[in-house]
């Protein structure tokens, strides 16, 4: 008798059937063995991962179509992460520091652009989703805004929305000063003079954003750090209050 | 219970089926007909199967409402709620108005402490009504997450990638040359989201445009829910909210345009397609 070797699907079923497989995923994983189309084990996909379970099990038929949500709230999200995982990429060259004239900054800049494996093209990612996201997250607020989803009781999940707006904004303008080139110095300093005129509190305002009376070094360390930690910081705490809201106000709005 | 494990009466099944696919049923309901019909009929001639919990259930239990629509999770009747053990809680009866979900009452088989065991029993939990906190929804009309929306944000999610990386590889971020506090380029234009703002400036004090309006923009869009108590959704029921919204977009649209691409040297009005642009992202 000759022994046959398996065929790859019966390898990948034995694997599947290992203690070690089982135990990574979860019943209702689409990846363990034994995965039924049944609504038991659509259920359970949703239940038993981490990701997925943002969602509720099962969602508004109406909620599927496309042209009530235009999914803008979820492409936000989605450009966070991208934002997220290719800034985590640029600071892996990136310093914030332009003190005594050598420009650290803007030199690393010219290193990402030029001799950094894949530099350039992550550096392009970054803006270009940085700009789509402020795009997607203004739409997102005409979407909620037209289908009437900020009414009760999702009142308070709106403010909570208004707050992200403002956040998105706030990131994108802070990691604007960060190339240190022309173009970024002086759009910061168009934007902050108007921190100039706040009333009563002008001086400090201003100081307070930019470390001192003009953009310069001490601004760039400022927005760096609002950039890359303190800004996401609050944002996923918003975030999340976001999502859990969504889920605790009955899911998505309507339907019109 | 996994619905496979029904047995089903073969016969009724490809009758029902044959049926329904003539009526020009779908595929799939047709099989869920087929296959309810075909479970009903084995059971009517075999007996139902496994322990008959409607029929057990003590005198005064009011079925609970099955699962809050998180759909199979788990199968067989909802455990009863152990209201105290015996008589020695509270008396026994539900207080407060009007429950719609009785707990079973007692049985009387309190279970005896093993010989030469001290006499111990738990108490699982004691709710009061009122601490329970309700979620009352209707099913409506639902569809499960996984796979219909999974896999409509998952193609999302693949077309703005594949656009942004797209993108990104033809069209370079810019970078211009160091940073020179002493040479102020003409124009200087703040990033593209705050130039309805930098036009507002050309017409009101910088008090005005720069801290009060954004200020006031900001505000009022939060208190927007708190204003407008219509409870209608249908836009044609809220006019006048639309009508305003609109209205602020396109203003703020408007300006944005105006600022990014109208504006040139100086901050003066250009015709961008005989001046030139004077924008960069």
């Amino acid at each position: 008798m000759k022994l046959k070797p398996p065929s790859p699907m019966e390898l990948l079923d034995r694997v599947r059937d290992t203690e070690v497989w089982k135990s990574v995923f979860r019943p209702g994983s689409i990846f363990r063995k034994g995965y039924k189309d049944t609504s038991r084990d659509r259920s359970l996909a949703m239940m038993n991962n981490v990701l997925f379970h943002l969602h509720p099990v099962k969602v508004k038929r109406h909620g599927l179509k496309l042209t009530y949500t235009f999914c803008l709230g979820g492409i936000s999200f989605f450009l966070f992460i991208i934002l997220t995982i290719t800034g985590i990429f640029l600071m892996f060259f990136y310093r914030p520091a332009a003190d005594l004239g050598g420009a650290t900054a803007y030199a690393d800049m010219q290193r990402i652009s030029t001799t950094v494996f894949f530099g350039d093209l992550v550096r392009n990612i970054h803006r270009w989703g940085a700009h789509l996201m402020v795009l997607s997250v203004t739409l997102h607020m005409g979407r909620v805004f037209y289908t009437g989803a900020y009414k009760p009781p999702r009142e308070f999940n709106w403010v909570v929305g208004v707050l992200l707006l403002f956040l998105t904004l706030g990131l994108s303008f802070t990691g604007y000063l960060l190339p240190w080139d022309q173009l970024s110095i002086w759009a910061v300093t168009v934007g902050t003079s108007l921190g100039g005129y706040v009333p009563l509190i002008a001086k400090q305002t201003q100081f307070l954003l930019l470390g001192g009376v003009n953009v310069g070094p001490n601004t760039l360390l400022r927005w760096y750090v609002l950039h890359v930690l303190a800004l996401p910081f609050v944002l996923v705490i918003f975030l999340a209050v976001h999502f859990w809201r969504i889920r605790k106000d009955g899911g998505i709005s309507g339907p019109l | 219970m996994p619905r496979d494990e029904s047995e089903i009466d073969k016969e009724t099944f490809d009758r029902v089926l044959a049926e329904e696919l003539g009526k020009g049923t779908s595929q799939r309901v047709a099989e869920g007909r087929a296959r309810s019909a075909a479970i009903k009929a084995f059971r009517a001639a075999h007996g139902e199967p496994g322990p008959k919990p409607p029929k057990a259930r003590p005198e005064g239990a009011v079925p609970a409402a099955g699962g809050n629509g998180a759909g199979g999770n788990g199968a067989g009747a909802p455990a009863p709620v152990p209201v105290g053990v015996g008589a020695s809680v509270g008396g026994g009866t539900p207080t407060g108005p009007a429950p719609t979900l009785l707990a079973p009452g007692p049985t009387g088989r309190v279970p005896a402490p093993k010989a030469g065991q001290a006499d111990k029993h738990r108490l699982l939990a004691l709710v009061a009504p009122e601490g329970v906190q309700r979620v009352e929804r209707e099913q409506g009309d639902r569809v499960n997450t996984f796979p219909h929306l999974m896999v409509q944000e998952f193609v999302a999610l693949l077309v703005v990638s594949a656009g942004l990386v797209i993108f990104s590889i033809f069209v370079n971020a810019p970078l211009r040359e160091l940073a020179n506090p002493n040479l102020t380029p003409n124009p200087s234009k703040a990033p593209w989201y705050f130039l309805a703002l930098q036009e507002l400036l050309r017409y009101f004090h910088p008090t005005v445009a720069g801290v009060m309006i954004p200020t006031f923009i900001l505000v009022g869009l939060a208190l927007v829910p708190y204003v407008d108590r219509n409870p209608a959704t249908k836009p044609g029921d809220r006019k006048l909210a639309i009508t305003l919204f609109t209205m602020l977009f396109m203003f703020g649209a408007v300006l944005t345009i105006i600022g990014c691409f109208f504006r040139g040297p100086g901050f003066n009005w250009v015709w961008p397609w005989s001046q030139g642009l004077f924008f960069e992202l």
